[in-house]
Protein backbone atom coordinates (compact mmCIF):
# COMPACT_ATOMS: atom_id res chain seq x y z
CA UNK A 1 0.00 0.00 0.00
CA UNK A 2 2.49 2.91 0.92
CA UNK A 3 5.17 1.17 -1.76
CA UNK A 4 2.19 1.92 -4.10
CA UNK A 5 1.66 5.47 -3.05
CA UNK A 6 5.36 6.61 -2.56
CA UNK A 7 5.22 5.05 -6.00
CA UNK A 8 2.85 7.37 -7.17
CA UNK A 9 4.21 10.31 -5.47
CA UNK A 10 7.83 9.91 -6.49
CA UNK A 11 8.32 7.72 -9.32
CA UNK A 12 11.93 6.39 -8.79
CA UNK A 13 12.82 6.25 -12.44
CA UNK A 14 11.10 8.05 -15.60
CA UNK A 15 9.50 5.06 -17.65
CA UNK A 16 10.57 5.03 -20.78
CA UNK A 17 7.98 6.78 -22.85
CA UNK A 18 5.93 3.93 -24.71
CA UNK A 19 7.55 3.85 -28.62
CA UNK A 20 4.86 4.70 -31.34
CA UNK A 21 5.52 5.40 -34.92
CA UNK A 22 3.88 8.48 -35.76
CA UNK A 23 1.34 7.44 -38.70
CA UNK A 24 0.84 10.14 -41.32
CA UNK A 25 -2.69 10.26 -42.23
CA UNK A 26 -3.75 10.99 -45.72
CA UNK A 27 -4.56 14.23 -46.33
CA UNK A 28 -8.42 15.07 -46.15
CA UNK A 29 -9.13 15.92 -49.99
CA UNK A 30 -9.02 19.87 -50.12
CA UNK A 31 -12.29 21.16 -49.55
CA UNK A 32 -13.83 24.10 -52.32
CA UNK A 33 -13.19 27.27 -50.23
CA UNK A 34 -16.45 29.02 -49.31
CA UNK A 35 -16.12 31.56 -52.94
CA UNK A 36 -16.09 28.20 -54.79
CA UNK A 37 -19.16 26.63 -52.76
CA UNK A 38 -21.21 30.17 -53.89
CA UNK A 39 -20.34 29.65 -56.97
CA UNK A 40 -21.17 26.21 -57.75
CA UNK A 41 -24.30 27.58 -55.42
CA UNK A 42 -25.09 30.25 -57.91
CA UNK A 43 -24.36 27.92 -61.54
CA UNK A 44 -27.06 25.06 -60.03
CA UNK A 45 -29.74 27.81 -59.84
CA UNK A 46 -29.08 29.77 -62.62
CA UNK A 47 -27.59 27.65 -65.80
CA UNK A 48 -30.80 25.13 -65.63
CA UNK A 49 -33.15 27.84 -66.37
CA UNK A 50 -30.49 29.51 -69.08
CA UNK A 51 -30.40 26.20 -70.49
CA UNK A 52 -34.52 25.85 -70.93
CA UNK A 53 -34.91 29.31 -71.94
CA UNK A 54 -32.36 28.94 -74.61
CA UNK A 55 -34.27 25.72 -76.00
CA UNK A 56 -37.66 27.08 -75.79
CA UNK A 57 -36.13 30.66 -77.93
CA UNK A 58 -35.14 27.78 -80.10
CA UNK A 59 -37.89 26.01 -80.35
CA UNK A 60 -40.07 29.05 -81.07
CA UNK A 61 -38.15 30.46 -83.42
CA UNK A 62 -38.79 27.05 -85.69
CA UNK A 63 -42.47 27.21 -85.23
CA UNK A 64 -42.46 30.98 -86.14
CA UNK A 65 -39.92 30.97 -88.77
CA UNK A 66 -42.66 29.68 -91.30
CA UNK A 67 -43.36 32.90 -94.06
CA UNK A 68 -47.35 32.25 -92.87
CA UNK A 69 -46.40 32.49 -88.97
CA UNK A 70 -49.14 34.80 -86.81
CA UNK A 71 -46.40 35.70 -84.77
CA UNK A 72 -42.96 36.85 -84.61
CA UNK A 73 -40.08 34.78 -84.03
CA UNK A 74 -37.42 35.93 -81.54
CA UNK A 75 -35.57 36.88 -84.09
CA UNK A 76 -37.59 39.51 -85.71
CA UNK A 77 -38.34 40.82 -82.25
CA UNK A 78 -34.86 41.30 -82.02
CA UNK A 79 -34.65 43.01 -85.13
CA UNK A 80 -37.67 44.72 -84.89
CA UNK A 81 -38.13 46.25 -80.96
CA UNK A 82 -34.42 46.65 -80.42
CA UNK A 83 -34.01 49.45 -78.82
CA UNK A 84 -37.04 49.07 -76.94
CA UNK A 85 -35.05 46.16 -75.41
CA UNK A 86 -31.45 46.90 -75.03
CA UNK A 87 -32.41 51.36 -73.96
CA UNK A 88 -35.75 51.25 -71.36
CA UNK A 89 -34.69 54.90 -70.37
CA UNK A 90 -35.22 56.55 -73.89
CA UNK A 91 -37.37 59.74 -73.94
CA UNK A 92 -38.39 61.12 -77.24
CA UNK A 93 -41.38 63.07 -75.64
CA UNK A 94 -44.99 63.40 -76.46
CA UNK A 95 -45.37 59.92 -75.08
CA UNK A 96 -42.49 57.98 -77.29
CA UNK A 97 -40.86 56.96 -74.07
CA UNK A 98 -38.50 53.63 -73.23
CA UNK A 99 -40.38 50.36 -71.34
CA UNK A 100 -38.31 51.29 -68.38
CA UNK A 101 -40.09 55.06 -68.18
CA UNK A 102 -43.19 53.35 -68.73
CA UNK A 103 -42.71 50.24 -66.10
CA UNK A 104 -41.44 53.60 -63.21
CA UNK A 105 -44.93 55.07 -63.94
CA UNK A 106 -47.01 52.05 -63.65
CA UNK A 107 -44.89 51.32 -60.35
CA UNK A 108 -45.54 54.45 -58.64
CA UNK A 109 -49.18 53.85 -59.19
CA UNK A 110 -48.36 50.16 -57.79
CA UNK A 111 -46.57 52.23 -54.70
CA UNK A 112 -49.43 54.36 -54.13
CA UNK A 113 -52.33 51.35 -54.46
CA UNK A 114 -50.67 48.87 -52.65
CA UNK A 115 -49.11 51.30 -49.95
CA UNK A 116 -52.78 52.55 -49.49
CA UNK A 117 -54.04 48.83 -48.40
CA UNK A 118 -50.40 47.46 -46.92
CA UNK A 119 -51.40 50.30 -44.42
CA UNK A 120 -55.00 50.11 -43.98
CA UNK A 121 -55.43 45.98 -44.78
CA UNK A 122 -52.82 46.13 -41.61
CA UNK A 123 -54.47 48.39 -39.31
CA UNK A 124 -58.45 46.86 -40.17
CA UNK A 125 -57.20 43.34 -40.21
CA UNK A 126 -55.22 44.13 -36.29
CA UNK A 127 -58.31 45.53 -35.47
CA UNK A 128 -61.14 42.69 -36.66
CA UNK A 129 -58.47 40.00 -35.52
CA UNK A 130 -59.39 41.11 -32.00
CA UNK A 131 -62.58 40.80 -31.72
CA UNK A 132 -64.25 37.22 -32.68
CA UNK A 133 -67.59 38.91 -33.21
CA UNK A 134 -66.21 41.28 -36.17
CA UNK A 135 -64.11 38.41 -37.52
CA UNK A 136 -67.28 36.59 -37.46
CA UNK A 137 -69.17 39.15 -38.91
CA UNK A 138 -66.71 40.81 -41.82
CA UNK A 139 -65.23 37.53 -42.88
CA UNK A 140 -67.87 36.17 -44.99
CA UNK A 141 -68.09 39.46 -46.91
CA UNK A 142 -64.38 40.03 -47.03
CA UNK A 143 -64.17 36.35 -48.77
CA UNK A 144 -66.89 37.32 -51.46
CA UNK A 145 -65.13 40.65 -52.06
CA UNK A 146 -61.81 39.20 -52.14
CA UNK A 147 -63.05 37.08 -55.56
CA UNK A 148 -63.90 40.25 -57.72
CA UNK A 149 -62.16 40.64 -60.33
CA UNK A 150 -59.82 43.53 -60.35
CA UNK A 151 -61.74 45.27 -63.61
CA UNK A 152 -65.20 44.20 -62.17
CA UNK A 153 -64.02 47.27 -59.42
CA UNK A 154 -63.22 49.85 -62.65
CA UNK A 155 -65.86 50.99 -64.27
CA UNK A 156 -67.40 51.71 -60.37
CA UNK A 157 -64.76 53.78 -59.84
CA UNK A 158 -64.46 55.71 -62.94
CA UNK A 159 -67.67 57.00 -62.21
CA UNK A 160 -66.57 57.28 -58.29
CA UNK A 161 -63.44 59.14 -59.01
CA UNK A 162 -64.44 61.08 -62.95
CA UNK A 163 -60.84 60.74 -63.58
CA UNK A 164 -58.86 57.58 -65.02
CA UNK A 165 -55.74 58.32 -62.75
CA UNK A 166 -57.34 57.55 -59.51
CA UNK A 167 -59.46 54.89 -60.28
CA UNK A 168 -56.35 52.97 -61.46
CA UNK A 169 -54.99 53.84 -57.72
CA UNK A 170 -58.52 52.03 -56.07
CA UNK A 171 -58.60 49.44 -58.54
CA UNK A 172 -55.12 48.65 -57.12
CA UNK A 173 -55.69 49.43 -53.70
CA UNK A 174 -59.01 47.62 -53.71
CA UNK A 175 -57.58 43.71 -55.09
CA UNK A 176 -54.82 44.00 -52.86
CA UNK A 177 -56.33 45.05 -50.05
CA UNK A 178 -58.22 41.45 -49.23
CA UNK A 179 -55.32 39.14 -48.87
CA UNK A 180 -53.32 41.66 -46.43
CA UNK A 181 -56.44 42.08 -44.10
CA UNK A 182 -57.54 38.86 -44.34
CA UNK A 183 -53.59 37.54 -43.15
CA UNK A 184 -53.44 40.12 -40.77
CA UNK A 185 -56.36 39.36 -39.21
CA UNK A 186 -55.68 35.80 -38.66
CA UNK A 187 -52.32 36.30 -37.23
CA UNK A 188 -53.53 38.30 -34.69
CA UNK A 189 -56.37 36.00 -33.69
CA UNK A 190 -53.32 33.43 -33.39
CA UNK A 191 -50.97 35.14 -31.25
CA UNK A 192 -50.41 32.36 -28.03
CA UNK A 193 -52.39 33.29 -25.29
CA UNK A 194 -48.68 33.36 -23.25
CA UNK A 195 -47.88 37.00 -25.38
CA UNK A 196 -51.14 38.57 -24.18
CA UNK A 197 -50.57 37.42 -20.53
CA UNK A 198 -46.92 38.62 -20.57
CA UNK A 199 -48.55 41.93 -21.85
CA UNK A 200 -51.22 42.29 -19.60
CA UNK A 201 -48.16 41.22 -16.55
CA UNK A 202 -46.26 44.38 -17.83
CA UNK A 203 -49.48 46.57 -18.42
CA UNK A 204 -49.00 47.55 -21.84
CA UNK A 205 -51.26 50.03 -23.30
CA UNK A 206 -53.04 49.38 -26.40
CA UNK A 207 -50.37 51.39 -28.75
CA UNK A 208 -47.35 49.16 -26.80
CA UNK A 209 -49.36 45.98 -27.57
CA UNK A 210 -49.81 46.92 -30.83
CA UNK A 211 -46.12 47.62 -32.04
CA UNK A 212 -44.31 45.84 -29.72
CA UNK A 213 -46.17 42.31 -29.48
CA UNK A 214 -49.02 42.41 -31.85
CA UNK A 215 -47.25 43.31 -35.56
CA UNK A 216 -43.97 41.46 -34.77
CA UNK A 217 -46.10 37.92 -33.86
CA UNK A 218 -48.21 38.50 -36.89
CA UNK A 219 -45.79 39.57 -39.13
CA UNK A 220 -45.37 36.20 -41.14
CA UNK A 221 -49.01 36.32 -41.49
CA UNK A 222 -48.66 40.03 -42.74
CA UNK A 223 -46.18 38.68 -44.85
CA UNK A 224 -47.83 36.45 -46.40
CA UNK A 225 -50.75 38.63 -47.58
CA UNK A 226 -48.70 41.26 -48.64
CA UNK A 227 -46.77 38.51 -51.17
CA UNK A 228 -49.88 38.27 -52.30
CA UNK A 229 -51.21 41.81 -52.66
CA UNK A 230 -48.08 43.07 -54.69
CA UNK A 231 -48.98 39.91 -56.89
CA UNK A 232 -52.45 41.24 -57.36
CA UNK A 233 -51.27 44.70 -57.91
CA UNK A 234 -49.01 44.20 -60.29
CA UNK A 235 -51.96 41.65 -62.10
CA UNK A 236 -54.36 44.69 -61.86
CA UNK A 237 -52.26 47.80 -63.14
CA UNK A 238 -51.74 46.08 -65.80
CA UNK A 239 -55.50 45.27 -66.74
CA UNK A 240 -56.35 48.86 -65.66
CA UNK A 241 -54.14 50.76 -67.83
CA UNK A 242 -55.40 49.05 -70.65
CA UNK A 243 -58.51 50.75 -70.20
CA UNK A 244 -57.42 54.12 -69.10
CA UNK A 245 -55.09 55.17 -70.99
CA UNK A 246 -51.81 57.04 -69.62
CA UNK A 247 -48.60 56.35 -69.95
CA UNK A 248 -47.57 52.95 -67.92
CA UNK A 249 -47.19 49.60 -69.49
CA UNK A 250 -50.74 48.27 -69.23
CA UNK A 251 -51.35 51.00 -71.78
CA UNK A 252 -48.36 50.29 -73.68
CA UNK A 253 -49.48 46.93 -74.70
CA UNK A 254 -53.08 48.00 -75.51
CA UNK A 255 -51.15 51.00 -78.09
CA UNK A 256 -49.13 48.32 -79.70
CA UNK A 257 -51.91 45.47 -79.96
CA UNK A 258 -53.57 48.62 -82.10
CA UNK A 259 -51.18 49.58 -83.86
CA UNK A 260 -50.37 45.55 -85.07
CA UNK A 261 -46.58 45.90 -83.06
CA UNK A 262 -46.85 41.97 -81.74
CA UNK A 263 -42.42 42.56 -81.05
CA UNK A 264 -43.26 45.43 -78.87
CA UNK A 265 -46.38 43.65 -77.06
CA UNK A 266 -43.51 40.37 -76.55
CA UNK A 267 -41.09 42.53 -75.26
CA UNK A 268 -43.47 44.42 -72.71
CA UNK A 269 -45.09 41.41 -71.42
CA UNK A 270 -40.91 40.18 -70.35
CA UNK A 271 -41.03 43.14 -68.74
CA UNK A 272 -43.97 42.97 -66.70
CA UNK A 273 -42.83 39.39 -66.19
CA UNK A 274 -39.36 40.17 -65.10
CA UNK A 275 -40.63 43.42 -62.86
CA UNK A 276 -43.40 40.75 -61.16
CA UNK A 277 -40.94 38.35 -60.26
CA UNK A 278 -39.12 41.02 -58.76
CA UNK A 279 -41.52 42.85 -56.78
CA UNK A 280 -42.69 39.18 -55.29
CA UNK A 281 -38.95 38.45 -54.26
CA UNK A 282 -38.59 41.76 -52.79
CA UNK A 283 -41.34 41.45 -50.75
CA UNK A 284 -40.37 38.00 -49.51
CA UNK A 285 -36.63 39.29 -49.16
CA UNK A 286 -38.16 41.73 -46.51
CA UNK A 287 -40.38 39.31 -45.06
CA UNK A 288 -38.06 37.20 -44.49
CA UNK A 289 -36.02 39.52 -43.04
CA UNK A 290 -38.21 41.48 -40.82
CA UNK A 291 -39.59 37.73 -39.45
CA UNK A 292 -36.41 36.35 -39.25
CA UNK A 293 -36.63 34.24 -35.36
CA UNK A 294 -40.61 35.21 -35.40
CA UNK A 295 -41.71 32.07 -37.35
CA UNK A 296 -39.18 29.19 -35.40
CA UNK A 297 -41.17 29.07 -32.16
CA UNK B 1 -47.25 39.34 9.39
CA UNK B 2 -49.08 38.30 6.57
CA UNK B 3 -47.87 39.46 3.24
CA UNK B 4 -50.19 37.91 0.50
CA UNK B 5 -53.46 36.95 1.56
CA UNK B 6 -55.97 34.83 0.33
CA UNK B 7 -59.32 34.81 1.76
CA UNK B 8 -62.35 32.24 1.15
CA UNK B 9 -61.70 32.50 -2.61
CA UNK B 10 -64.28 30.79 -5.21
CA UNK B 11 -63.53 30.25 -8.98
CA UNK B 12 -66.24 28.88 -11.13
CA UNK B 13 -66.13 29.06 -14.85
CA UNK B 14 -69.27 29.51 -16.86
CA UNK B 15 -69.56 28.37 -20.28
CA UNK B 16 -72.76 27.64 -21.99
CA UNK B 17 -75.02 28.04 -19.39
CA UNK B 18 -72.87 24.99 -17.46
CA UNK B 19 -71.03 26.20 -14.61
CA UNK B 20 -68.08 24.41 -13.42
CA UNK B 21 -66.74 24.90 -9.90
CA UNK B 22 -62.70 24.77 -9.94
CA UNK B 23 -61.68 26.06 -6.59
CA UNK B 24 -63.42 26.30 -3.53
CA UNK B 25 -63.07 28.26 -0.13
CA UNK B 26 -59.57 28.39 -0.93
CA UNK B 27 -57.48 30.49 2.05
CA UNK B 28 -54.18 31.01 2.89
CA UNK B 29 -51.61 33.60 4.55
CA UNK B 30 -48.45 34.21 3.24
CA UNK B 31 -45.23 35.78 4.80
CA UNK B 32 -42.98 38.34 3.46
CA UNK B 33 -39.82 35.55 2.23
CA UNK B 34 -41.26 32.53 2.23
CA UNK B 35 -41.61 29.97 -0.23
CA UNK B 36 -44.82 27.60 -0.90
CA UNK B 37 -45.47 25.22 -3.43
CA UNK B 38 -49.00 24.89 -4.58
CA UNK B 39 -48.86 20.75 -5.24
CA UNK B 40 -51.88 18.50 -6.86
CA UNK B 41 -53.08 16.34 -9.44
CA UNK B 42 -53.52 17.85 -13.24
CA UNK B 43 -57.20 19.45 -13.06
CA UNK B 44 -57.15 20.39 -9.74
CA UNK B 45 -56.95 24.24 -10.20
CA UNK B 46 -53.14 25.04 -9.28
CA UNK B 47 -52.88 26.90 -12.19
CA UNK B 48 -56.04 28.74 -11.59
CA UNK B 49 -55.16 29.63 -8.48
CA UNK B 50 -51.90 31.41 -9.66
CA UNK B 51 -53.50 32.97 -12.16
CA UNK B 52 -55.91 34.67 -9.93
CA UNK B 53 -52.94 35.45 -7.76
CA UNK B 54 -51.63 37.40 -10.91
CA UNK B 55 -54.50 38.39 -11.70
CA UNK B 56 -55.14 37.19 -14.58
CA UNK B 57 -58.03 35.70 -14.02
CA UNK B 58 -60.98 37.41 -11.56
CA UNK B 59 -62.27 35.59 -8.21
CA UNK B 60 -65.69 34.95 -8.57
CA UNK B 61 -66.18 35.67 -4.36
CA UNK B 62 -63.41 36.09 -1.39
CA UNK B 63 -60.47 38.11 -1.64
CA UNK B 64 -56.78 38.11 -3.02
CA UNK B 65 -54.88 41.18 -0.78
CA UNK B 66 -51.15 41.65 -1.61
CA UNK B 67 -49.57 43.88 1.04
CA UNK B 68 -53.06 45.16 2.73
CA UNK B 69 -54.56 45.86 -1.30
CA UNK B 70 -56.68 43.98 -2.97
CA UNK B 71 -55.56 42.75 -6.35
CA UNK B 72 -57.65 43.38 -9.23
CA UNK B 73 -55.44 42.80 -12.47
CA UNK B 74 -52.03 41.73 -13.18
CA UNK B 75 -49.40 43.93 -12.84
CA UNK B 76 -45.60 43.74 -12.71
CA UNK B 77 -45.32 43.51 -8.73
CA UNK B 78 -46.72 40.15 -9.13
CA UNK B 79 -44.38 38.42 -11.77
CA UNK B 80 -44.85 35.37 -13.58
CA UNK B 81 -42.56 33.08 -14.94
CA UNK B 82 -44.24 30.70 -17.48
CA UNK B 83 -43.79 27.18 -17.87
CA UNK B 84 -43.24 27.41 -21.59
CA UNK B 85 -40.48 30.32 -20.94
CA UNK B 86 -43.36 32.97 -22.88
CA UNK B 87 -40.28 34.90 -24.43
CA UNK B 88 -40.98 36.90 -27.23
CA UNK B 89 -39.21 35.28 -30.30
CA UNK B 90 -38.04 37.85 -32.29
CA UNK B 91 -36.14 39.66 -29.23
CA UNK B 92 -32.66 38.96 -28.21
CA UNK B 93 -32.49 37.48 -24.99
CA UNK B 94 -31.39 41.49 -23.99
CA UNK B 95 -33.91 42.45 -25.59
CA UNK B 96 -36.62 40.56 -23.90
CA UNK B 97 -36.04 41.50 -20.42
CA UNK B 98 -35.46 45.31 -21.47
CA UNK B 99 -39.00 44.77 -22.62
CA UNK B 100 -40.40 44.62 -18.96
CA UNK B 101 -37.32 47.35 -17.58
CA UNK B 102 -38.46 49.71 -20.14
CA UNK B 103 -41.85 49.66 -18.92
CA UNK B 104 -41.52 49.08 -15.18
CA UNK B 105 -38.58 51.54 -14.73
CA UNK B 106 -39.06 53.99 -17.96
CA UNK B 107 -39.07 56.80 -15.80
CA UNK B 108 -37.21 55.80 -12.58
CA UNK B 109 -34.01 55.30 -14.10
CA UNK B 110 -31.88 56.75 -16.66
CA UNK B 111 -30.78 54.71 -20.05
CA UNK B 112 -27.36 53.50 -18.70
CA UNK B 113 -29.07 52.28 -15.21
CA UNK B 114 -31.50 50.65 -16.80
CA UNK B 115 -28.54 48.68 -19.12
CA UNK B 116 -26.94 47.95 -15.61
CA UNK B 117 -30.13 46.40 -13.91
CA UNK B 118 -30.87 44.31 -17.02
CA UNK B 119 -27.20 42.69 -16.79
CA UNK B 120 -27.79 42.77 -13.42
CA UNK B 121 -30.64 40.16 -13.66
CA UNK B 122 -28.81 38.67 -16.41
CA UNK B 123 -26.11 37.83 -14.42
CA UNK B 124 -28.49 36.82 -11.59
CA UNK B 125 -29.41 33.96 -13.71
CA UNK B 126 -26.14 33.34 -15.29
CA UNK B 127 -26.97 33.97 -19.15
CA UNK B 128 -25.14 37.62 -19.66
CA UNK B 129 -23.33 35.41 -22.03
CA UNK B 130 -26.40 34.95 -24.38
CA UNK B 131 -27.64 38.48 -24.04
CA UNK B 132 -27.63 38.92 -27.93
CA UNK B 133 -28.77 35.32 -29.20
CA UNK B 134 -32.56 34.87 -30.04
CA UNK B 135 -34.95 32.39 -27.80
CA UNK B 136 -34.41 29.86 -30.74
CA UNK B 137 -30.67 29.46 -29.93
CA UNK B 138 -30.68 28.84 -26.47
CA UNK B 139 -31.39 25.60 -25.06
CA UNK B 140 -34.91 25.24 -22.85
CA UNK B 141 -33.18 25.51 -19.60
CA UNK B 142 -31.63 28.54 -20.80
CA UNK B 143 -34.98 29.91 -22.24
CA UNK B 144 -36.47 29.36 -18.78
CA UNK B 145 -33.36 31.09 -16.92
CA UNK B 146 -34.29 33.98 -19.37
CA UNK B 147 -38.17 34.35 -17.89
CA UNK B 148 -36.89 34.10 -14.68
CA UNK B 149 -34.69 37.32 -15.42
CA UNK B 150 -37.31 39.19 -17.21
CA UNK B 151 -39.48 38.26 -14.02
CA UNK B 152 -37.10 39.28 -11.20
CA UNK B 153 -36.23 42.25 -13.59
CA UNK B 154 -39.65 43.48 -12.37
CA UNK B 155 -38.70 43.64 -9.28
CA UNK B 156 -41.68 42.14 -8.02
CA UNK B 157 -43.12 41.52 -4.24
CA UNK B 158 -43.77 38.44 -5.13
CA UNK B 159 -42.60 35.84 -7.60
CA UNK B 160 -45.50 33.55 -9.17
CA UNK B 161 -43.55 30.23 -10.83
CA UNK B 162 -46.26 27.87 -12.84
CA UNK B 163 -44.32 24.63 -13.16
CA UNK B 164 -41.12 26.29 -14.13
CA UNK B 165 -38.91 23.18 -14.85
CA UNK B 166 -41.70 21.20 -15.97
CA UNK B 167 -40.68 20.96 -19.24
CA UNK B 168 -36.90 20.75 -19.05
CA UNK B 169 -34.79 17.26 -18.37
CA UNK B 170 -33.90 15.75 -14.94
CA UNK B 171 -30.35 17.19 -14.89
CA UNK B 172 -31.01 21.12 -16.43
CA UNK B 173 -34.08 20.69 -13.59
CA UNK B 174 -31.88 19.94 -11.11
CA UNK B 175 -29.46 22.56 -11.76
CA UNK B 176 -32.59 25.24 -12.30
CA UNK B 177 -34.02 24.68 -8.65
CA UNK B 178 -30.19 24.98 -7.30
CA UNK B 179 -30.14 28.36 -9.48
CA UNK B 180 -33.65 29.38 -7.89
CA UNK B 181 -32.41 28.40 -4.13
CA UNK B 182 -29.73 30.32 -4.63
CA UNK B 183 -31.57 33.63 -5.84
CA UNK B 184 -33.93 33.31 -3.30
CA UNK B 185 -31.22 33.83 -0.43
CA UNK B 186 -29.51 36.54 -2.06
CA UNK B 187 -33.06 38.34 -2.62
CA UNK B 188 -35.28 37.05 -0.02
CA UNK B 189 -38.01 36.96 -2.37
CA UNK B 190 -41.75 35.68 -2.05
CA UNK B 191 -42.49 32.83 -4.18
CA UNK B 192 -45.30 30.90 -5.00
CA UNK B 193 -44.15 28.13 -7.12
CA UNK B 194 -46.98 25.22 -8.90
CA UNK B 195 -45.41 22.07 -8.71
CA UNK B 196 -45.90 18.17 -9.89
CA UNK B 197 -42.59 17.04 -8.50
CA UNK B 198 -42.82 16.23 -4.89
CA UNK B 199 -39.17 16.34 -4.59
CA UNK B 200 -39.12 19.76 -5.77
CA UNK B 201 -41.65 20.49 -3.52
CA UNK B 202 -39.80 19.54 -0.64
CA UNK B 203 -36.59 20.89 -1.75
CA UNK B 204 -37.34 24.26 -2.51
CA UNK B 205 -40.53 25.51 -0.34
CA UNK B 206 -40.81 26.46 3.16
CA UNK B 207 -44.47 25.42 3.09
CA UNK B 208 -46.33 23.04 0.74
CA UNK B 209 -49.89 23.65 0.00
CA UNK B 210 -51.51 20.34 -1.28
CA UNK B 211 -54.32 20.32 -2.83
CA UNK B 212 -57.89 17.94 -3.55
CA UNK B 213 -58.93 16.97 -6.44
CA UNK B 214 -61.38 18.96 -8.49
CA UNK B 215 -63.68 19.88 -9.49
CA UNK B 216 -64.38 22.36 -6.35
CA UNK B 217 -61.00 21.48 -5.40
CA UNK B 218 -59.86 23.28 -1.87
CA UNK B 219 -56.51 23.12 0.02
CA UNK B 220 -56.22 19.88 1.33
CA UNK B 221 -53.52 20.36 3.89
CA UNK B 222 -50.24 22.35 4.21
CA UNK B 223 -47.23 21.03 5.09
CA UNK B 224 -44.07 22.56 7.05
CA UNK B 225 -41.05 21.71 5.64
CA UNK B 226 -38.36 22.76 8.94
CA UNK B 227 -35.23 22.44 7.19
CA UNK B 228 -32.49 24.19 7.21
CA UNK B 229 -30.83 26.73 4.66
CA UNK B 230 -28.99 26.87 2.49
CA UNK B 231 -29.87 23.18 1.48
CA UNK B 232 -27.97 20.20 -0.36
CA UNK B 233 -30.15 17.95 -2.48
CA UNK B 234 -27.65 15.40 -1.96
CA UNK B 235 -26.77 15.82 1.90
CA UNK B 236 -30.58 15.75 1.97
CA UNK B 237 -31.21 12.55 0.02
CA UNK B 238 -31.29 11.07 3.54
CA UNK B 239 -32.06 13.50 5.98
CA UNK B 240 -35.02 11.92 8.46
CA UNK B 241 -36.89 15.32 7.97
CA UNK B 242 -36.26 15.23 4.47
CA UNK B 243 -38.28 11.89 4.23
CA UNK B 244 -40.61 12.46 6.33
CA UNK B 245 -42.13 15.56 4.65
CA UNK B 246 -41.23 13.42 1.27
CA UNK B 247 -43.44 10.71 2.76
CA UNK B 248 -46.06 13.11 3.65
CA UNK B 249 -46.44 14.53 1.00
CA UNK B 250 -46.42 11.28 -1.48
CA UNK B 251 -49.35 10.22 1.49
CA UNK B 252 -51.81 12.77 0.74
CA UNK B 253 -51.24 12.98 -2.81
CA UNK B 254 -51.39 8.78 -3.71
CA UNK B 255 -53.31 7.52 -0.76
CA UNK B 256 -56.07 9.75 0.06
CA UNK B 257 -56.33 12.27 -2.78
CA UNK B 258 -55.48 9.28 -5.61
CA UNK B 259 -55.89 10.82 -9.12
CA UNK B 260 -59.33 9.79 -10.98
CA UNK B 261 -59.21 9.69 -14.32
CA UNK B 262 -62.06 11.81 -15.41
CA UNK B 263 -64.23 9.73 -17.75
Amino acid sequence: MTATIQRLVTPATPTVPAKADVIALPKPASRPSSWQKTLGHVAANVIPPLVVMALGLFIWEILCSTPGASLPAPSRIWTEAAELIYSPFFDYGQGDIGLGLRVLTSLQRVAIGFGLAAVIGVMVGALIGQSIWAMRGLDPIFQILRTVPPLAWLPLSLAAFMDAAPSAIFVIFITSVWPVLINTAVGVRNIPQDYHNVARILQLNQLEFFFKIMIPAAAPYIFTGLRIGIGLSWLAIVAAEMLTGGVGIGFFIWDAWNSSRLSDIIVALAYIGLVGFILDKLVSAIGAFVTRGTSAN
Amino acid sequence: MTYLKIENVDKHFDRGGVRSEVLKDVSLDIAQGEVISIIGHSGCGKSTLLNLIAGLTEVSSGGIQLEGREVNGPGPERAVVFQNHSLLPWLTVYENVNLAVAKVFGRSKTGAERHHWIMQNLDLVQMSHAKDKRPTEISGGMKQRVGIARALAMQPKILLLDEPFGALDALTRAHLQDAVMDIQKRLGSTMIMITHDVDEAVLLSDRIVMMSNGPSARIGEVLDVPLERPRNRIELASDRTYLKCREAVLKFLYERHRFVEAG
